[in-house]
């Protein structure tokens, strides 16, 4: 016996006490990542309806792959084979690894997922089911300490995104000044995406906090002192730009396959 | 105005024990420490409580209050309505006797820590420091002691077998509070951090930041950041290999 039912520990038959509902939370997170991660697998292999009208989806940019349509690609720029080893790969297969990478090592969600899909702990104060625990120290979680390297790569991404929302305000016929509602949602997507990427903790470290003199680096404290504000909503961060992504490659999706028109204001 | 409310406490010791149901007084505006005590003096004369300030300040009181880690003075019984509250010892511990425990863990993990090593031709009295300099430190010297973090701290709670070689949250502020200090000249902070402390074992999963009564922000202030001062000399090359080349501030 091991954890809160140790011999020396006080003799309480039940893995917790708490009287609150405990549950809902992790519940809420594995529901909503699940049906997240499912629904993103799913657009990832699809190969399609990505593109429409100066409208690209967040989940096929930078489209790299021989199989883009010419005009989602950068400049025309398609450095990656449309197919490896007879295997015909979906353009977003090729950047996934970089937002997903960056999501997965984020230290918020990894309290997230730790907390609903591995539950160690499931909730505070209430005992995980698992008889051996070793955390971050050994393959394959030791990677989670590669987290700024996908944050470098996620500022790449960011910065392609916030092209493609610019390019966004083209109507179908190529002329600039225009805006739709697609414009809309991918400068919102983008938007969301820097704030994510501005409160992130690797972020705040890198601009400052591995500094053991704030004050011979006037410019870089001011910075951290900015990103810490962001900081603290790194959590809302994360939820609002998970959510700005998947609705914007559901709006490009909805409008390439016909399903929605995209509304221009002007 | 007076209630009665229902209690339930822990009684026992290391060799056996259980919840026991009691029904105490409460009145308006007292706290969870307060009705213990009140039991103490009118049904369990022998009831063992560890308690001082009844301040939240000496971190004396701490328990679990319907299954949470709390401290019993800050409280409040209107917290739980008509609901029974259930007080237990803290459960990450080994029991003394009814809600007093053994956290000498704690204290055997605080020398464990190396000492503050300001320059050696520092003369005492002559140290300046700018206050920016010092302000993510002073953040973890609110720390009371309370132990709260360390009992919730799923590593050691759940895993008896970790506290050899893990110190907790409480003194990973410590080690943080040290690294971060702009006269701390000793080396090798955060590779004993990750190699001998533990860090590596903390999964980020925010228990310590949740229970804290003086609302420090554990592992956003300090655990994160020792883990990417970690990362920088144990698992960045590009970091590595620029500190090889030039002597960056940081990574000592």
């Amino acid at each position: 016996m091991s954890g809160v039912f140790s011999p020396t520990r006080a003799k309480i038959k039940e893995r917790t006490l708490r009287t609150d509902k405990w549950w809902i939370q992790p519940a809420i997170t594995f529901g909503v990542l699940l049906s997240f991660v499912i629904y993103a697998t799913f657009r990832a292999f699809e190969g399609a309806n990505y593109y429409k009208d100066h409208l690209i989806s967040p989940f096929y940019s930078p489209c790299l792959s021989e199989a883009c349509l010419p005009e989602a690609t950068i400049l025309g720029w398609t450095p990656v084979s449309a197919e490896i080893f007879n295997f015909a790969l979906s353009p977003a297969l090729i950047i996934l690894i970089f937002p997903l990478g960056f999501r997965m090592t984020c230290y918020y969600y990894r309290k997230s997922y730790y907390r609903s899909f591995w539950m160690s702990p499931p909730a505070c104060a209430v005992a995980e089911p698992h008889k051996k625990y070793t955390g971050e120290t050994r393959f394959p979680l030791i990677i989670q300490n590669s987290h700024r390297y996908f944050f470098y790569a996620g500022l790449v991404l960011n910065v392609i995104l916030t092209y493609d929302a610019v390019i966004s305000f083209k109507n179908p016929e190529g002329e600039w000044g225009h805006m739709s509602v697609g414009s809309l949602v991918l400068l919102v997507s983008s938007t969301l995406l820097w704030f994510y990427s501005a409160s992130c903790h690797s972020c705040r470290h890198t601009i400052g906090g591995r500094l053991k003199n704030f004050s011979k680096h006037p410019v870089r404290y001011k910075l951290w002192s900015w990103v810490s504000v962001l900081n603290h909503s790194h959590q809302q961060f994360a939820w609002y730009s998970l959510a700005g992504v998947a609705f914007a490659d559901i709006y490009v999706r909805q409008v390439a396959t016909g399903a929605w028109t995209n509304f221009y204001f002007f | 105005m007076a209630r009665k409310i229902n209690l339930r406490i822990w009684r026992g010791d290391a060799t056996d024990g259980g919840l026991q149901d009691v029904q105490v007084e409460a009145n308006e505006g007292e706290v969870v420490l307060d009705v213990i005590h009140r039991v103490q003096a009118t049904q369990m004369g022998d009831l063992a409580v560890r308690w001082n300030c009844k301040a939240g300040k000496c971190g004396s009181c701490s328990m679990e209050i319907n299954g949470k880690p709390r401290l019993a003075c800050m409280t409040q019984v209107a917290t739980y309505g008509d609901e029974t509250i259930t007080v237990t010892p803290l459960r990450a511990f080994p029991v003394i006797k009814d809600l007093v425990t053994d956290v000498s863990f704690n204290y055997k993990k605080a020398m464990e820590i190396p000492a503050f090593e300001p320059p050696k031709e520092l003369v005492p009295g002559e140290a300046r420091m700018q206050q920016v300099d010092v302000e993510r430190s002073q953040e973890f010297r609110k720390c009371i002691e309370c132990f709260l973090c360390q009992d919730v701290c799923h590593v050691v709670r759940d895993h008896e077998e970790n506290k050899k070689s893990f110190a907790g949250p409480r003194f990973f502020i410590r080690i943080a509070e040290l690294d971060m200090h702009p006269l701390d000249t000793l080396k090798n902070r955060k590779r004993t951090a990750q190699e001998e402390h533990g860090l590596g074992m903390c999964n980020i999963t925010k228990c310590c930041t949740e229970v804290c009564p003086e609302h420090i922000k554990i592992t956003d202030n300090a655990i994160i950041p020792m883990k990417e001062r970690v990362a920088d000399i144990k698992y960045d090359p590009v970091r590595w290999l620029g500190s090889k080349i030039r002597k960056r501030e940081g990574i000592v």
